[in-house]
């Protein structure tokens, strides 16, 4: 599967890792949605590192659609909000 | 997976997916549309032909079933010839399990015949249907370039009719230019005429000089015309091409010397 970390490019992942990414993944929901600045920071990292370590760095010229989608190590709990609601990332 | 990663990739392929739908030209649309339609009908001449590949088949069967009921009914009959009735009545009793199987297919036959005229006449349906669309298809795909080329016709006539409109004003504002200029020269000269205004270059003359220079002037025609009768009595010829080339002259210089304002 392809996974597109935003402002950093995109890797390739085997479908075995997703039973691990998905624990901090829904983790990063949880903490999300609870407003847990902190928690949301580590557990973002957290998963943005484990993807760096297991993914495979597609090169930048290649046009494969993201199936999923990370926010940027630097966004803040409240962008990552405002990203997932009605209005979506791209407004309009 | 329901986490921020998923979530998040659903909201961009949705947006790229409205982004395409803005980008998407109708006419390939219709041609995507018309392709679908073509499998789609594809698809039910497959299943025509698949039902009565299976028609075929129970026919057979039936045909195979029927010789073996027929085979059983003689083997009964001699049997009764022979007098064992035992045996005749074993061949009919599974002739008549056959017969049982026989009148089953019958009714899977007739079934699938059914299916077939259905799905034949469904197809021809379709068929007709397909042929229609890939008209309609045609004609708005045609009306819809003759549109595009109709519109952009139309926006080069804006663009130039807004060009013209510009060329339009500027004469506008010139000949409005001129006008002002002209009735601006003309309230000067009736002002310096009246003496409301005083002509600061110096060259205006009072009234008694203009009756002076309108005497001396008078003299003066007086004075030429007295010299050309003289001329003239003496019968000279070069002083007639010497009028001739002054008039010739004066008509060359008329142009020059007459102020004109033209529009064009």
């Amino acid at each position: 599967m392809i996974v597109r970390i935003m402002g950093e490019g995109q890797v390739k992942l085997a479908d075995s890792h997703f039973t691990e990414l998905n624990k901090l993944d829904d983790e990063l929901l949880e903490e999300m949605e609870s407003g847990d600045e902190s928690g949301f920071r580590r557990t973002l990292h957290a998963l943005l590192d484990k993807v760096r370590e297991l993914g495979e760095p597609l090169p930048d010229d290649a046009l494969e659609p993201s199936e999923l989608i990370l926010p940027a190590p630097d966004a803040t709990l409240d962008e990552v909000r405002s990203m997932l609601s009605d209005d979506g990332l791209i407004p309009g | 997976m329901s986490g921020v990663m998923k979530r998040m990739g659903m909201i961009f392929r949705a947006k790229a997916n409205k982004a395409l739908d803005r980008a998407e030209d109708p006419r390939e649309t219709l041609d995507y549309s018309y392709q679908k339609q073509l499998e789609l009908l594809q698809k039910v001449r497959r299943g025509v032909a698949d039902v009565a590949t299976s028609r075929k088949r129970l026919e057979l069967q039936l045909n195979q079933l029927q010789k073996q009921s027929s085979t059983l009914e003689d083997q009964g009959r001699k049997a009764l010839a022979l007098g064992r009735e035992d045996l005749a009545r074993e061949a009919l009793s599974r002739r008549a399990a056959l017969q049982q199987q026989v009148s089953d297919l019958e009714v899977q036959h007739q079934t699938l015949q059914g299916e077939e005229e259905k799905l034949t006449l469904a197809a021809q349906r379709l068929q007709a249907k397909v042929d229609a669309f890939r008209t309609k298809k045609e004609t708005i795909k045609a009306t819809y370039t003759a549109a595009e080329a109709q519109t952009r016709i139309g926006e080069a006539f804006s663009g130039i009719s807004e060009e013209m409109g510009d060329v339009g004003m500027a004469i506008q504002r010139a000949e409005d230019k001129t006008a002002t200029l002209q009735a601006r020269a003309g309230a000067i000269d009736e002002l310096l005429a009246s003496g409301a205004l005083d002509d600061s270059s110096g060259l205006a003359k009072d009234d008694i000089q203009s009756e002076l220079d309108r005497l001396s002037g008078g003299t003066d025609v007086e004075l030429e015309l007295q010299r050309m009768k003289a001329e003239l009595a003496g019968g000279s010829s070069t002083s007639q091409q010497a009028i001739e080339g002054g008039q010739g002259q004066s008509q060359q210089l008329q142009p020059r010397d007459t102020p004109r304002f033209d529009k064009q």
